[in-house]
């Protein structure tokens, strides 16, 4: 058993515990009276906690940030579902998970991702991968250093299992496209600034990996084997408690000659009806996927978040 | 020719000047995009009629003058905003200290403000300029 793959298994192991904990916790109705540290406080203000990123880490819609999930403040925790859907052209990709922030400084998250083709010949291709998400706030707060410009810093790794091809003939696995790996790890450094006085908030994530297309067609491969340093940025504006419309961009490493990967772009639109809920739309655009399809993938980017 | 420290003395002198003239005429246009006294007064009655009949919060007045609360928020608002009040409570890090306070209670105090603001029509980007002046205030509000 490889390093990585045994991480992930201890990680996802952690991550149930978590869950089966807060499961159980919510299930236990309190009156807000008796308001103690094991039930949730739902202490964050809203949409401070920002929403689920397409690995499933709290953040934006493609970039992780510095923000831990959930809305429980330091002194309790938070939790959530996520579905998500990005449509293009020529591909599908549908992502599902779990978070759960605790203390608002550790966050734990599970996401499987799978990635469908509708044109011919790859109307069948089917690639499944799982991510196991840490991240620990290190520095800063978000909401409350109004008065410097000292950013919300966490430090995230995602642990990313590809479990393989489908529709696709003899090709099951990614290392058959020229991927180096089917699992890796990405590391990344987030730091989020609130400018309230301004209603702005400005992200920017560095993020080590070697991860094609997010891993979805696996990590290096045979133009480089490398970790490279990947830039992550996210800027947003605040119309008001419920509404948050912003931007994004995601650098991307070039390691396989199959896919001239390019780098994502979104423009987002973020709507919290309450702390419970919320929906994401953005129109994105992902680049083209691979040589034998070069057409640029624009499409539409939907999440829905469910949660405490 | 000047010497750099000549050159230093003029601009410390620069600063020395400029600054107190900078505070004397401070900018109020965050008092006056809040509307005023008027409606500061407003908002800080309706925020702490909310605080309560919030469950969370309630508690933490029982021995509170209210009125004079009120008075003394309104006060702060003002000078915060750069209205022409001066604040003549204690500190804020004695008035709190002691009161146990949480982070979840802070940020329901927030958000019965937040609730007044909507309701005397502030605008989101007004609010959220005079909520950046108070945030910091947790560092020494909350002490749970």
């Amino acid at each position: 058993m490889s390093n990585a793959t045994g991480l992930a298994r201890r990680q996802a192991s952690a991550i149930a515990l978590a869950l089966a904990m807060v499961l159980s916790l919510a299930a236990t109705p309190t009156p807000a009276s008796a308001q103690t540290a094991m039930t949730p406080d739902m202490g964050k203000l809203m949409a401070t906690a920002g929403v689920i990123q397409v690995e499933g880490a709290g953040g934006g819609g493609l970039v992780p940030w510095a923000t831990i999930t959930g809305y429980g403040s330091r002194d309790s925790y938070g939790a959530n579902v996520h579905y998500t859907y990005v449509g293009t052209q020529d591909y599908k990709l549908a992502s599902y998970g779990v978070a759960v922030g605790i203390a608002d400084r550790v966050e734990l998250s599970l996401a499987k991702q799978r990635f469908t083709g509708s044109l011919a010949p790859l109307n069948n291709l089917r690639i499944d991968q799982d991510i196991y998400g840490v991240k620990v706030k290190l520095a800063g707060d978000i909401v409350y250093d109004q008065d410097t410009w000292m950013p919300q810093l966490a430090a995230g790794v995602m642990v990313k299992r590809n479990n393989g091809i489908g529709g696709l003939g003899a090709v099951t696995n990614v290392k058959d496209l020229g991927a180096k790996s089917d699992s890796g790890i990405d590391y990344y450094l987030a730091a989020t600034k609130l400018f309230l006085d301004q209603s702005l908030l400005v992200n920017a994530t560095v993020r080590a990996t070697k991860a094609n297309q997010m891993g979805i067609l696996g990590f290096g491969g045979d133009k480089g084997d490398r970790y490279q340093a990947m830039l992550e940025s996210s800027v947003a504006y605040l119309l008001n408690r419920q509404w948050v419309v912003g931007a994004e961009y995601r650098m991307k490493p070039r390691n396989l000659a199959a896919d001239n990967e390019k780098d994502y772009y979104d423009a987002f639109v973020a709507w919290f009806p309450s702390k419970n809920l919320s929906l994401t739309l953005a129109y994105v655009s992902l680049g083209d996927i691979t040589i034998y399809n070069p057409k640029r993938q624009d499409g539409v980017y939907l999440s829905v978040q469910a949660g405490f | 020719m000047k010497t750099p420290t000549t050159t230093l003395a003029m601009i410390l002198v620069l600063l020395a000047t400029a600054l107190p003239a900078h505070a004397q005429k401070a900018d109020d246009s965050l008092y006056r995009d809040l509307g005023g006294l008027e409606v500061l007064t407003k908002v800080v009655d309706d925020t702490l009629a909310l605080a309560l009949a919030d469950v969370r919060i309630k508690d933490t007045f029982k021995e509170t003058d209210m009125k004079r609360l009120a008075k003394l928020i309104t006060e702060q608002f003002c000078e915060l905003s750069g209205g022409p009040c001066k604040y003549s409570g204690d500190p804020m890090k004695e008035v709190h200290q002691g009161l146990g306070l949480s982070n979840r209670q802070f940020n329901a105090l927030v958000e019965d403000l937040q609730a007044a603001m909507d309701k005397s029509g502030i605008p989101s980007r007004t609010q959220n300029k005079l909520l950046a002046l108070l945030a910091p205030m947790q560092r020494i509000v909350v002490t749970k």
